[in-house]
C-alpha cells in the first residue's frame, strides 16, 4: 500500500477481562478501498475486536491508530465520529418504525426554528429513496414499515445509513449469516460497491462463499491470537476454509461420519 | 444534509428518483387501515350510533349533555394522553391515579391552612409531581426494573402518603374551601374557570339551546378541562409525528438497545415523559380540586388503567414503539360517551365494566393483529 497510512489500525493489541484474555498482541490494518476478511472460530475473539475497534472496549494493551494517529476512544460515539461505524446483528433498526424514521433514527433533519423545528420529512424521505436506489434497492414508499422489508434489504439500509452519515470504515458483523442465497448476494454487491467508493470494509463471517469473492485480505483469528494476515493471492478458498471457523472439525466430522459408514 | 460519501462510483450522484410505478395509488379507506387510531375510529362511531338511537330522547345530545360527556371524556383524556406517549415509549406509569390524589391534595392543603394563594399552590403540585416523575423514571432507568413493578410501588406510596399526609396535617381525608380561595385568582381559573359564556347565553336567546327555569342558558360555557384536553392533544400529537423528539419516542419505544446504539437518548427521552405523564395527572387534578373546591385523598383511584385502557383502544401497543395520542383521545371519549350514555338510558352503570373489559379485549386482539402485519408477514 503507497505509503498511505491505514485507516485503521492495531498493534499488539491485548484485550483481558479480569482473568480471561481475550485478545493477545493481535495485530491488523484495513486500508480505503479494501475488504477485510475476519475470520474465527467462536471463541476467537472476533466480537471482541470489534468491539474495541468500535469503542466499545479500550484495549488493555497495544496501540489503536485511526489515519496512522494514535487514538483512544472513551465510547462508540467518538469512533463514530471518526468514521467507524459499525453494523450490528442486530442492525439497530426498529422494525415498527417507517424507513425514513430508521434511516435518520438519532439524527433526523430538521427545519423550522424554536419551538416550531421539526423533522423535515419531505427531505428525509428524499433522501432515504435515493440513497436506496444508490445501491439498486428500490423501496416503494419510505414511510412503509422496516418490517416489510425483507432480511437483505434491512441489512442494505443499515449499511446505507452507515455510509450517509460519513463512515470511512465499515465493521459489518456477519451481515450475511442468517439470509438466503439472493438476500446475501444482494449484501455482497453491496460490500463490492462500499470498496469501490474508497471504504475500507472489516467483513465479519463464517461462510466461505461469501468471504472469498469479495475479500482482498483474510486476517484469522484463533483462540485470542491472529493466525496471520494473507493477501487474496497467497491462500486458496480451500485453505481459508481449513483456517476458518470450525474447518478442521468439519474434517474430523467427516472423517468420522465416512468411520461410521465403513462400520455399518 | 450534505453528500458525506467521496466519488469513486463514477455516475454516484444519485439523481432525483421518479415516483416509483410500483407504488399503487392506494384508496385513502385502505391506507387508513394501516393506521393506529382506526380502531378507536371506528368504535365511537359505533358508540354515537348506538347512544344517539338509543339516547336520543333523554338529553344526552342537548348543549348540557354534551358538554357533560365532553368534560367526562376531556378529564380520562389528558392523562391518557400522558399514559399513551409514555406507553409508546416503552414504560408505564401506574402510579398515574395516585399521583392524581396526592397532586390535589398538595393543591388543598396548603391554600387552606396554610393560606398559600392557590396559584402558587397549583405550581406546587407541578413541581411535587413532576419530581415523583423524575423519581420514577430514574430509578426504572438506573436499576433496569420493568416501569410496571416501579410505578407499582408508587401506586401505594403515594396513596398512602396523600391519606396519612391529609389526617396528620388536617384530620380529615376530604379537604374543602378551595372555591372560596380560589376567587378572583387568574391562574385556578385556567383550570377550573369556564370560557364561552356570553356566545351560551347568545345562542340560548336564539332559542338554539335549552335555558334554566331562570333563563340563564343550561350550559353556562365550556369548562377548562375540555380546552387543555384538546390543546394538549394537538401539542402531544404534533411533538410525537412531527418532531426529532418524537421520532425519539418511537425509537426508545421499539428498541431501546438499537436506539442507543445510534445516538438516540433514550433516558432523557423517557424520564421527560414519565416527567410529562406526572404533568398532565396534575392537570387532571387542578381542574378537579378547582372545579369542585376540594380534594379527596381517594380521587384518581383506578384511573391509572382507564388511560392505559383507553391508549390502547387507541392503537398504542402495550410493548411500545407503536400507538398515536389522537387515538387515544378517541378511547378517552369513547369512554365519556359510554359512561354518560349508560347514566342517560338509566341502564344499570354495573354493565359498564363489563363494557370496558370487552372492549378492551377487543382492542388488544387487533392491535397484535396488526402488529403481526406491519413486523412479520407482509
Amino acid at each position: 500500500m503507497s505509503g498511505q497510512a491505514p485507516l485503521i489500525e492495531v498493534r499488539n493489541l491485548s484485550k483481558y477481562f479480569g482473568s480471561v484474555i481475550a485478545l493477545k498482541g493481535v495485530s491488523m490494518a484495513v486500508n480505503a478501498g479494501e475488504v477485510m476478511c475476519l475470520l474465527g472460530d467462536n471463541g476467537a475473539g472476533k466480537s471482541t475486536l470489534i468491539k474495541t475497534l468500535a469503542g466499545v472496549h479500550k484495549p488493555s494493551e497495544g496501540d489503536y491508530l485511526v489515519d496512522g494517529k494514535p487514538v483512544d476512544f472513551d465510547s462508540p460515539r467518538e469512533a463514530l465520529d471518526r468514521g467507524i461505524a459499525t453494523v450490528y446483528q442486530d442492525l439497530a433498526m426498529v422494525p415498527l418504525m417507517s424507513i425514513t424514521r430508521n434511516f435518520f433514527m438519532g439524527r433526523e433533519p430538521t427545519k423550522g426554528m424554536g419551538p416550531l423545528r421539526r423533522f423535515d420529512f419531505k427531505a428525509a424521505d428524499d433522501t432515504a429513496r435515493a440513497e436506496m436506489h444508490r445501491i439498486g434497492i428500490d423501496i416503494r414508499d419510505p414511510q412503509q414499515a422496516v418490517g416489510t422489508l425483507s432480511g437483505g434489504e434491512r441489512q442494505c439500509l443499515a449499511i446505507a445509513r452507515a455510509v450517509f452519515f460519513g463512515a470511512k470504515v465499515l465493521i459489518l458483523d456477519e451481515p450475511t449469516s442468517a439470509l438466503g442465497v439472493s438476500q446475501a448476494s444482494m449484501v455482497l454487491k453491496y460490500i463490492v460497491q462500499a470498496r469501490a467508493r474508497n471504504l475500507g470494509v472489516i467483513f465479519i463471517t463464517h461462510n466461505v462463499h461469501h468471504a472469498y469473492p469479495v475479500a482482498d485480505r483474510f486476517t484469522m483469528l484463533n483462540r485470542g491470537r491472529t493466525l496471520g494476515t494473507f493477501g487474496k493471492t497467497e491462500i486458496t478458498k480451500d485453505e481459508v476454509l481449513d483456517m476458518m471457523a470450525g474447518g478442521k472439525e468439519l474434517q474430523d466430522l467427516s472423517a468420522e461420519i465416512d468411520g461410521m459408514a465403513a462400520r455399518i | 444534509m450534505i453528500e458525506n460519501t467521496s466519488a469513486g462510483m463514477g455516475a454516484a450522484d444519485a439523481p432525483p428518483v421518479p415516483a416509483d410505478e410500483r407504488l399503487r395509488r392506494e384508496s385513502s379507506v385502505k391506507k387508513a387501515l394501516g393506521r393506529p387510531e382506526l380502531g378507536a375510529l371506528a368504535g365511537t362511531i359505533l358508540v354515537f350510533l348506538f347512544f344517539g338511537i338509543v339516547a336520543a330522547d333523554t338529553g344526552m345530545f342537548s348543549a348540557k349533555g354534551i358538554i357533560n360527556w365532553m368534560e367526562v371524556s376531556a378529564q380520562l383524556g389528558i392523562i391518557a394522553i400522558g399514559a399513551c406517549m409514555l406507553m409508546i415509549a416503552g414504560e408505564f406509569d401506574l402510579s398515574l391515579g395516585s399521583m392524581i390524589g396526592f397532586a390535589g391534595m398538595i393543591i388543598a392543603i396548603p391554600s387552606t391552612q396554610y393560606g398559600v394563594p392557590v396559584w402558587l399552590s397549583i405550581l406546587m403540585a407541578f413541581a411535587g409531581a413532576m419530581a415523583i416523575g423524575y423519581l420514577n423514571g430514574i430509578i426504572v432507568i438506573r436499576t433496569g426494573l420493568p416501569s410496571f413493578i416501579v410505578t407499582l410501588a408508587f401506586l401505594f406510596i403515594l396513596r398512602g402518603l396523600t391519606i396519612g399526609l391529609s389526617r396528620l396535617l388536617t384530620n380529615r381525608t376530604l379537604v374543602g374551601g378551595v372555591k372560596q380561595q380560589a376567587e378572583g385568582d387568574w391562574f385556578a381559573f385556567l383550570f377550573g374557570g369556564e370560557v364561552g359564556g356570553p356566545i351560551f347565553v347568545w345562542m340560548a336567546g336564539h332559542g338554539w339551546i335549552g335555558t334554566l327555569p331562570n333563563g340563564n342558558p343550561a350550559v353556562s360555557g365550556i369548562p377548562m378541562v375540555i380546552l387543555w384536553w384538546f390543546f394538549l392533544a394537538a401539542m402531544a400529537s404534533w411533538i410525537l409525528l412531527r418532531t426529532r423528539y418524537g421520532n425519539w419516542i418511537f425509537a426508545s419505544g421499539g428498541d431501546a438497545v438499537a436506539a442507543r446504539n445510534v445516538g438516540v437518548p433514550v433516558t432523557r427521552v423517557k424520564i421527560s415523559l414519565f416527567m410529562f405523564t406526572a404533568l398532565c395527572a396534575t392537570v387532571f387534578a387542578a381542574c378537579q380540586v378547582v372545579d369542585f373546591g376540594s380534594a379527596d385523598s381517594q380521587r384518581g383511584l383506578l384511573k391509572e388503567f382507564e388511560a392505559i385502557i383507553a391508549a390502547v383502544i387507541g392503537g398504542t401497543l402495550l410493548t411500545g414503539g407503536y400507538g398515536s395520542v389522537v387515538g387515544a383521545c378517541f378511547g378517552a371519549l369513547i369512554f365519556g360517551v359510554v359512561q354518560m350514555g349508560i347514566f342517560y338510558t338509566g341502564v344499570n352503570t354495573d354493565w359498564f365494566r363489563v363494557f370496558l373489559g370487552v372492549m378492551l379485549l377487543i382492542a388488544v386482539i387487533f392491535n397484535n393483529f396488526v402488529r403481526k402485519k406491519m413486523t412479520g408477514g407482509r
